[in-house]
């Protein structure tokens, strides 16, 4: 019951949406799909939102290591969906009504001096990460390690403007902008379209195995 | 002091301070990261998605009929709240099976069309382009077309992995490495950059937007 209900509504869910491509009758079970996906990747998000506060409360009445920290999440989780709830639902009162996220509001505040600041600083220290990582990944040990470097070399200083301000020393051409530019257009390309085929195949052998039963793993089976 | 920026600057300077080292003053910037994401993202899916795909999808504003097969959508997603129960959890798995299932139906067929229909067909073009003008052949374009062919063909038959790569197929398969070697360069090349306007737009906020010292 606990493994077989899952297995089945997997494969009819599956079939149905396969089929529905081939028969225009059941067009319509796509946009369906789309509908429904959207509201359950809704509750999934306040799944994942109830499971952090739940851990985090945890944390905190145990007093594990951090829990101080664990404090600082949920006192930020819960202003954020005050801010929102209080802006959203104030919005939509009004007549017309007004977006939470318009300019102005509270939320749009939130948005932009809390968590804009917090997320774009954590991808950029990705840029020290990022770099160390190329000094090793870059170095020309044989050819296929040189071709990675000549590759991310050319692309790397065709996107700024002075290696080809240093060229110019001897040429007007934008060498290192066209040659960035050939790189991408053409072996980038042949090689982008080989991983895409590549992994349209992997997904469709994946697909046919959960539709079939065979992978199992989605319902704690092997 | 404008406080916004003010308040701004701390948070940024305070996941810089991870460079230095792990420090008190990261983790507590870590920790209002992670509670203000998820009580963002809960919102705009809130409002975005239950509000008004599903609210106002079977309540219309305007008074027409509601769309009541919403409610299926609903209840699937009810029933993934379940998970929190350590005793009946378990009812969880059939949203996620219908999930999986149907995304894994959408997928065989939609990936096989756009990723491998339409990336063999855009690869099976003239070799050689001309003119359609002068009639004369543009080398620059046919050069180009045939790097195209021989990546894509070299390329998939490394990743054929059902015969062993010797001979002339091994000799096809390494001029497939070196193609996704160069893909990979590229894409390396790219994150960088992106990673590294990400810094540059956080120092600008610093250095011009808090602190002024740059017009």
């Amino acid at each position: 019951m606990r493994r077989e209900v899952p297995l089945i509504i997997t494969s009819i869910a599956g079939l149905v949406f396969a089929i529905s491509f081939f028969i225009p009758l059941l067009g319509d079970a796509q946009n369906r799909f789309s509908d429904w996906v959207s509201i359950v990747q809704s509750f999934a998000v306040w799944l994942g939102l109830l499971n952090l506060t739940k851990v985090s409360l945890e944390k905190i009445t145990r007093k594990r290591e951090g829990w101080q920290y664990a404090i600082l999440t949920v006192v930020s989780l819960v202003i954020m969906l005050a801010i929102g709830m209080f802006d959203g639902f104030s919005g939509l009162a009004q007549d017309p009504p007004v977006s939470y996220r318009e300019p102005g509001t509270n939320f749009d505040w939130m948005f932009r001096y809390v968590y804009t600041p917090l997320t774009s600083t954590m991808f950029a220290m990705l840029a020290f990460f990022v770099a160390s990582a190329s000094y090793r990944a870059f170095r020309a040990r044989n050819f296929e390690a040189t071709l990675l470097l000549v590759a991310g070399f050319f692309v790397m200083g065709g996107r700024v403007p002075l290696f080809d301000l240093l060229i110019r020393w001897f040429t007007d051409y934008p060498l290192f902008n066209q040659f960035a530019d050939w790189i991408m257009t053409y072996p980038n390309t042949a090689g982008q379209r080989a991983i895409m085929i590549g992994i349209a195949l992997g997904i469709m052998s994946s697909s046919l195995r959960i539709i079939l039963g065979i992978e199992r793993s989605h319902v704690g089976g092997q | 002091m404008d406080i916004s920026n003010f308040l701004a600057a701390v948070l940024t300077l305070g996941i810089f301070s991870f460079l230095y080292k792990d420090n008190p003053v990261y983790r507590a910037c870590e920790a209002i990261f992670v509670g203000v994401s998820a009580g963002y993202w809960a919102i705009v899916f809130f409002f975005d998605n239950l509000q008004k795909k599903f609210w106002e999808g079977v309540f219309p504003p305007d008074g027409s009929a509601g769309d009541h097969l919403l409610w299926f959508g609903a209840i699937l997603g009810v029933l993934m709240l379940f998970r929190l129960s350590s005793k009946i959890g378990w009812i969880a798995r059939w949203p996620l099976a219908f999930i999986v299932g149907a995304t894994a139906g959408l997928y065989m067929i939609t990936y096989f069309v756009s990723n491998a229909m339409n990336q063999v067909a855009d690869t099976m073009l003239s070799l050689i382009v001309v003119n359609d003008v002068t009639g004369s052949i543009i080398w620059t374009q046919t050069i180009g077309a045939l790097v195209v062919a021989v990546g894509v063909i070299s390329g998939l038959v490394y990743f054929f992995f059902s015969k062993e790569h010797k001979g002339v197929f091994g000799a096809t398969a390494k001029v497939g490495i070196w193609f996704l070697m160069i893909t990979f360069g590229a894409s390396f090349g790219y994150t960088v950059m992106s990673r590294m306007s990400l810094l540059i737009g956080r120092m600008s906020f610093l250095f011009r937007d808090w602190l002024g010292l740059i017009g």
